[in-house]
């Protein structure tokens, strides 16, 4: 870590979008009067996702709504690294893990291509403005180290080919497909199952070793939509619990009702087409492959028309 | 009793309350704690690790200053908690300590102008190791510019935040921070910006480290090499104490002297820092007007222009006007010698405002007592801005605030004065309003047992002032402010010389002209006395039908400017005298240094004018002179103490009366670092004052 101060050049002023300044006025309403200050993270990290990074007009705004001092602002802005001073690449902003696992598995090498396509040093642009780079501290994914992390998304078991297939990806103005570049499915073991090997995987068993899901879901990107059934309103015999499918949560499921989807029935009869549908609306990047949520839907769907 | 805790400190077994911490607990029990970081009237932060102890029973060494007594577990057979702040784990956890903070911190004390003050070299004597056992390059930080008072060499800083906390607390100007974090901590100021508190200068007392230091003093002198004298400030009313050092003959530094009861440890950044006013725009030698012009000459021949003068009018047509910095002494003198002269035309009020001996010591003074304030329960301010017109008052009433969150009213100018308050209202109408128990500040003031009605000079000034005053007294019995354990009631002073003026009777008796009268075009007056008075529209020029005006000051400032004849006296720091501080509290002021060239104190030479006047003063001493003082006056020979006003005051101020009416209070103050001639003088509150005018001065430059 470096000292941390404010860029040199700076834009003239900095305001909310509406709909960030009406969510940033709901962050501040979570807190008891005279505790506003509390929401100083939220906003300034709110802040720093509709322009990039921290700006000195951002921080000034952000302490006038918080009726804060802006030196305290400032103390938060200097604070935590995740807050970008410097203008960030348009295109994507790499944080490099450059932690002990990640080193000791070729974080250098990844660090290297940084230094030699985005910029020598850690927090310039590189010439064109569309990258930058940083080292960062442990991001959590030392299982799938090497890593990096682009904005929300990370990148993980990266070589340095397959790290500048995700750079040009992002040169191209596509959005790479996020999670291990080498073809694994989550962080199981690359080389087949060691132990558990007496599960039956007849649904998903393709998908822990399987190499060729990455060119699949690659293609998904590719393929073409098609809106699959949907229904007006959850079936009379009642909704499944889409919650048990792996990888949705409660926010999913409810996003999906919105869409029509309630059944397991549903999800199992989707066509690569459908799931391009449902993947763009979603903005999921490949995740219903991912998780193999036909496989999972399919399971339980036969299990509830079994019953 | 059995609300205190049993404690064993080093073998010896204490009780203590359990809301001590361990820091005070050991104190108690007469152990001593190094610390840094922690700091009695600042919030706890812990951070600095330097008071580590052994507490018999906890895995390792704990910071005592931000461990509670009641956290503290007995014994396995329940046997009071032991502290050991001598054993050797204690030792050697300092040791670590010290060492860690030396790593970063700078070898460069023969050239720091904290080295012989330094709480960091001190320390390292006692837990530092003579070798280090580092051998990277020290953190290099840059230095902050953060204004005119406060110097900063940022290498040297130990991050104990006891800056931060004070201008958050304590100043209320939460200005300072600390960016970035670990090894890449910085103290520093948003973007840099200058400091505005005026209590900022404190934070150079406060640094343990010569982070922080005071940029007028940097470079100038050592603290072996100067001699400190205890004394009294003038540059308010609240008298705060001070310890003025001296090198040779030369003012080096003044620094806050601890006393509770007035100003803490605080002093206002103008009490620091007209010290370099002392030196500058001095008169050193008598002057004489001759065909229009100032001439340097004798003492006797001055004396013979005055005596010449005096001689050739009566004692009615001459008059005497005290300033705001005289101390008692020279006011009593130059009031017996008025006297004696027949005169009754005598005023310390310079500002006009309308207080009046004659209703009793309580019309006054600031009867709650600056003490008093952190007891007030609701506060009401009336026509005063004290953080421009007393800081330090100031911060108390924030203390207070910051404790209990009383209701706070203002009825005045609106200003920022570092607390929240309900503002009332601009002038004497709201207080009218509020006398009549309209409006939830009312509400609030009667509710609270002990409230506390602050008059300020502002609300005083002008034809209603008597009134104001006496609404002020009527709505302080109205609300409960006058009971047997608490009077509310307080005038707040903006000149250090007007309550002990008043205690003496330097007021025109009946038939004697103010101080208003005395200056203005038609005052019938042919000598006229200024004693340090320049805070007042002078009086026509002797050609244009003026009086003859004799100035016994320090400085050439307005009062020389206009006089006939300039006797140089000596400032504040020059001589021993006692002033009475806006709460009644006499204080007794040492001499520091000679007064430059030919100057001399002013009682003296008030003394020798009378000897050439004919009229001879019957004391040819300070002590002859104090003697007569207070057999006067008797209450003046109770140094730092309080004589408590009397009941039937309140009674006869509130039965003044009179239609309050007229224009919106304002503060007498307008530019809080030029109130008066010595600091005028001085180019760093010259600085200040300039900055504080805004960015559009500095353009301008």
């Amino acid at each position: 870590m470096a000292v941390r101060r404010l860029a040199e050049t700076q834009p003239e002023s900095f305001a909310f979008s509406p709909d960030n300044h009406a969510w940033a006025e709901r962050e501040i309403a979570k807190f008891p009067e005279g505790r506003q200050a509390s929401a100083v993270i939220a906003l300034l990290w709110r802040a720093q996702e509709q322009e990039g990074w921290i700006t000195k007009p951002a921080i000034e705004q952000v302490a006038e709504m918080l009726s804060m001092p802006t030196i305290r602002v400032l103390e938060v802005a200097t604070f935590y690294t995740m807050f970008h001073l410097e203008p960030v690449g348009a295109k994507a902003h790499v944080q490099v893990c450059g932690t002990t696992p990640c080193m000791l598995r070729g974080a250098g090498d990844i660090i290297q291509v940084c230094r030699r396509r985005i910029h020598a040093e850690p927090h310039h642009r590189s010439a064109d403005g569309a990258f930058s780079w940083e080292e960062v501290e442990c991001l959590g994914a030392c299982v799938n180290a090497p890593m990096v992390q682009v904005f929300k998304d990370t990148y993980e078991d990266l070589t340095p080919e397959s790290f500048e297939a995700v750079l040009d990806a992002f040169d191209r103005g596509e959005m790479p497909i996020p999670g291990p570049q080498n073809g694994r499915r989550h962080s199981v073991p690359i080389n087949g199952l060691t132990s558990l090997t007496e599960i039956d995987y007849s649904d998903a068993a393709a998908k822990p070793m399987a190499a060729s899901a990455e060119p699949a879901e690659a293609e998904a990107a590719s393929v073409a939509e098609a809106e699959p059934e949907l229904l007006a309103a959850a079936p009379e015999e009642g909704a499944d619990d889409l919650q048990r499918i792996s990888g949705v949560g409660p926010n999913l499921e409810s996003l999906l009702n919105a869409m029509g989807i309630y059944t397991f029935a549903q999800i199992a009869a989707w066509t690569p087409q459908n799931i391009a549908w449902v993947d763009n609306r979603l903005k999921f990047k490949g995740r219903i492959d991912r998780d193999d949520w036909l496989g999972q839907a399919r399971r339980f769907a036969a299990e509830t028309s079994g019953k | 009793m059995s609300d205190l805790r049993k404690l064993i400190v080093d073998g010896r077994e204490i009780e203590v309350p359990p809301s001590y911490t361990l820091l005070q607990a050991c104190e108690e029990a007469g152990a001593e704690i190094p610390r840094f970081c922690f700091h009695e009237r600042l919030s706890i932060a812990g951070n600095c690790r330097m008071c580590l102890v052994e507490l018999k029973g906890a895995p390792k060494p704990v910071a005592s200053c931000a461990w509670g007594v009641s956290d503290c577990r007995p014994g396995p057979n329940g046997e009071p908690p032991e502290v050991l702040t001598r054993s050797a784990l204690t030792k050697k956890a300092r040791e670590g300590v010290m060492e860690f903070l030396l790593i970063n911190h700078p070898l460069d004390c023969p050239i720091c102008d904290q080295g012989g003050e330094c709480d960091l070299q001190d320390q390292a004597m006692a837990y530092g190791v003579d070798t280090s056992r580092y051998h990277e390059n020290k953190r290099a930080v840059e230095d902050k510019h953060i204004g005119p008072l406060v110097k900063t060499f940022m290498n040297r800083c130990i991050h104990c935040t006891r800056c931060i906390r004070f201008a958050t607390e304590v100043a209320g100007v939460p200005e300072l921070g600390a960016t970035g974090r670990g090894e890449d901590m910085e103290i520093t100021t948003y973007l840099e910006h200058a400091m505005v508190s005026e209590l900022q200068a404190n934070v150079v007392d406060l640094c343990p480290v010569g982070a922080l230091t005071s940029k007028p003093y940097s470079f100038k002198a050592r603290p072996w090499e100067l001699d400190k004298t205890e004394s009294i400030d003038v540059m308010d009313a609240l008298g705060a104490n001070i310890r003025v050092d001296a090198r040779g003959k030369e003012v080096m530094r003044i620094l806050p002297r601890l006393n509770e009861d007035v100003n803490e440890e605080w002093i206002s950044d103008k009490t620091r820092h007209c010290v370099d006013g002392l030196r500058a725009q001095r008169l050193d030698r008598p002057y004489l007007r001759v065909d229009g012009r100032l001439q340097a000459v004798s003492w006797p021949e001055a004396f013979a222009a005055i005596a010449d003068r005096v001689g050739a009018t009566s004692g009615d047509k001459v008059g005497a006007i005290a300033g705001d910095l005289a101390g008692v002494e020279e006011m009593f003198a130059l009031k017996r010698l008025l006297e004696s002269l027949g005169s009754l035309n005598m005023d310390c009020r310079q500002d006009g405002a309308a207080l009046d001996p004659a209703l009793g010591r309580g019309s006054y003074i600031f009867n709650a007592s600056v003490a008093g304030i952190e007891s007030a329960d609701a506060i009401l301010i009336v026509g005063s801005n004290p953080r421009k017109e007393a800081p330090v008052l100031n911060a108390r009433i924030r203390k207070c605030w910051r404790a209990a969150q009383p209701p706070i009213g203002v009825i005045g100018e609106p200003a920022d004065l570092t607390y929240d308050y309900d503002y009332l209202g601009a002038g004497p109408e709201s207080l009218s309003h509020l006398l009549a128990g309209e409006g939830d500040f009312y509400q609030a003031l009667s509710a609270a047992e002990r409230p506390l009605i602050i008059v300020g000079q502002g609300a005083l000034v002008g034809d209603n002032g008597a009134a104001v005053l006496s609404a002020a007294a009527r709505l302080a019995a109205d609300v409960g402010a006058m009971s047997d354990d608490w009077t509310g009631l307080s005038v707040l002073h903006s000149a250090a010389a007007r309550v002990g003026g008043l205690d003496i009777g330097f007021v025109p008796a009946d038939g004697g002209k103010t101080a208003h009268e005395m200056v203005a075009a038609d005052s019938g007056l042919d000598v006229l006395f200024l004693l340090g008075t320049d805070e007042i529209a002078m009086p026509p020029q002797a050609s244009l039908g003026g009086p003859f005006v004799v100035y016994i000051g320090t400085h050439g400032d307005a009062g020389a400017h206009r006089a006939d004849v300039i006797l140089p006296g000596a400032a504040y720091t020059e001589k021993s005298a006692t002033w009475v501080n806006t709460e009644g509290r006499v204080q007794l002021g040492n001499r520091a240094a000679f007064p430059p060239g030919e100057a001399r104190e002013d009682w003296s030479i008030l003394r020798a004018l009378s000897g050439a006047l004919g009229r001879t003063l019957p004391f040819d001493s300070l002590a002859a002179l104090r003697a007569e003082l207070y057999e006067a006056h008797p209450h003046l020979a109770e140094i730092d103490t309080i004589k408590p006003a009397e009941r039937a005051d309140f009674g006869r101020v509130a039965a003044i009366g009179g239609a309050i009416a007229g224009p919106p209070f304002a503060s007498p103050i307008k530019d809080f670092y030029l109130t008066n001639p010595i600091a005028r003088a001085s180019a760093t509150l010259a600085e200040c004052s300039a900055m504080h005018l805004g960015p559009a001065a500095e353009a301008a430059e």
